[in-house]
């Protein structure tokens, strides 16, 4: 589980995160949503600890991850996965080695065992066969997907994506999303994602927080989250028509009036096309 | 006031570089690479530079040298010992600075803005020592020895051009070589060459490591890089040899 209390960060006088306070479920897929400036990125790289909180405490498992020096958060560090906006694929290395390099830094398995490690993080993902591809010549999706593949390699306990979807087509980001969820379930990961795709909370928000401004203004489930009578958050969620009239249609569904046609999981699971290698 | 400020965290930066390295072998790969890149990297432009450096010091020299009472071996003394002095440690260097100078403010500044060195840290990787560092090492063993190559080459172009001119013959110019050399000069040029090597890896790191933005960003840092690096590296040349001389 992470938690973080009264996250307060500032950059040259201007608050970006105001006293926030959250708890991410453990094993479950955690959402931050928002509009772009709300401060999700900023929290989210203050939970790594890429950036300083001003004020408050983050914790894993318990454990102040604020109040620890350099050498104590490596061991956290080493539990902890991260897919970026950018994939952030090493340039010069082919998918292989992007994907061996914390194997290299951090075991001493042999050369046979983390190539063996490798070849089965990228069936995973779906990327069978593209070990001696390089960043340049992936898809923006199939980049994602190498990201996700490295993050997992070390088999973390927690893993962050930020804007996982940015980008993609609407197809790729349904895969994307159906990806991290299963691999949540299949790792027992916690996972925390920064997201505004709307696909995604519906999809895959066991718990979602919505930031605005700053702050928190909302949080809880992706059911709940239809019935939400916030008004910031239903004029940010469900912001044109079409989604207005789809959130209608769920909540019609959710009370039993109108049956539940939708299998979930046929919706980003085993009838979506797959995204072209 | 931005000075002081950039100084303190340039000078962070040394010091976040002295870590125990999280995998010694995965270091010593990239001080390899390194050690590659800028040193056989720049292998070439080095050669090209030296020999018409010492080419061009020879004719120079012959045309200012106008009077008979001086001995034509005393233009190889002069050749030999201005590549010495000043050609092979100061311009090479500040060429270096320009050429090795570049690729790490660019190679740092693109891995920042492309989130490849957050990547890294989340990793929980000390980035500083393992990009940086190994660079800086890289260029002290490397940069001196370009140095050395340069120092070679420059006389070897000084005698080349001596004789292709007709001004003094290859005997003459050897002769002269070996007339009053001091190696002291040796020894101050690789002292100019360290502290050079010094500054053309560590100032371009620095603003590599820190830019801030995209692409445009990266290239004004790369720019301001190598115009900080060579005003430094003129300023230490200044010191070093009122200091050592």
């Amino acid at each position: 589980m992470i938690e973080f209390k009264n996250i307060r960060k500032s950059f040259d006088g201007r608050t970006v995160i105001d006293n926030a306070s959250a708890e991410m479920k453990a094993g479950q897929c955690n959402l931050i949503i928002g509009a772009s400036g709300s401060g999700k990125t900023v929290l989210m790289k203050c939970m790594v600890g890429l950036f300083e909180p001003d004020q408050g405490e983050i914790l894993y498992s318990g454990q102040n991850f604020t109040a620890m020096n350099n050498k104590e958060r490596t061991v956290i560090r080493k539990e902890i996965g991260m897919l970026f906006q950018g994939s952030a694929l090493f340039d010069s290395m082919s998918v292989q080695r992007n994907i061996m390099f914390p194997l290299n830094m951090f075991t001493d398995w042999s050369y046979k065992k983390k190539t063996d490690r490798v070849n089965e993080v990228l069936e995973r993902v779906n990327l069978k066969d593209t070990n001696k591809k390089f960043p340049s010549e992936l898809s923006g999706g199939m980049k994602k997907r190498v990201g996700i593949a490295r993050a997992i390699v070390l088999n973390p306990k927690y893993l962050f994506c930020d804007e996982p979807n940015s980008g993609l087509d609407p197809i790729t980001s349904l895969l994307i999303d159906k990806l991290i969820k299963e691999i949540t379930v299949e790792y027992n990961i916690t996972t925390v994602v920064n997201t505004h795709d709307m696909n995604s909370v519906m999809e895959i928000g066991n718990y979602i927080l919505y930031m605005h401004k700053g702050k928190k203004e909302w949080e809880g489930s992706n059911k709940e989250i239809i019935f939400s009578k916030n008004h910031l958050l239903n004029e940010f969620i469900f912001a044109s028509d079409f989604l207005k009239d789809a959130k209608e249609m769920r909540m019609l569904e959710e009370t039993g009036k109108i049956p539940n046609l939708r299998n979930a999981d046929d919706r980003i699971g085993h009838s979506s096309p797959s995204e072209p290698s | 006031m931005k000075l002081f400020t950039e100084i303190g965290r340039y000078l962070l930066m040394i010091k976040g570089m002295f870590s125990r390295p999280e995998n010694m072998k995965m270091y010593w790969k990239e001080f390899m690479h390194q050690c590659s890149e800028i040193g056989f990297g720049s292998l070439g432009i080095v050669a090209i530079i030296s020999v018409f450096i010492g080419a061009v010091s020879t004719i120079q020299t012959a045309y200012q040298l106008v009077t008979p009472l001086i001995p034509l071996s005393t233009i190889a003394q002069i050749v030999r010992d201005t590549v010495i002095l000043e050609f092979a440690p100061t311009l090479v260097c500040i060429v270096l600075a320009g050429v090795v100078g570049s690729k790490i403010a660019s190679e740092l500044g693109n891995m920042r803005v492309s989130e490849q060195i957050d990547a890294l840290e989340i990793m929980g990787i000390n980035t500083k020592a393992y990009l940086v560092m190994p660079k800086i090492v890289a260029s002290l063993v490397m940069i001196p020895l370009l140095v050395i190559f340069s120092m070679v080459l420059g006389i070897l172009g000084g005698r080349m051009a001596g004789s292709a001119a007709g001004i003094l013959s290859v005997t003459t110019f050897d002769k002269g070589l070996l007339q009053e050399f001091v190696p002291y000069n040796v020894f101050f040029a690789l002292a100019k060459a360290y502290t050079f090597s010094f500054i053309i890896s560590s100032v371009p790191a620095y603003y590599g490591y820190y830019v801030k933005g995209g692409a445009l960003e990266i290239g004004q840092s790369s720019t301001k890089a190598v115009v900080t690096s060579c005003i430094l590296l003129l300023f230490a040349d200044y010191v070093l040899s009122a200091l050592l001389l």
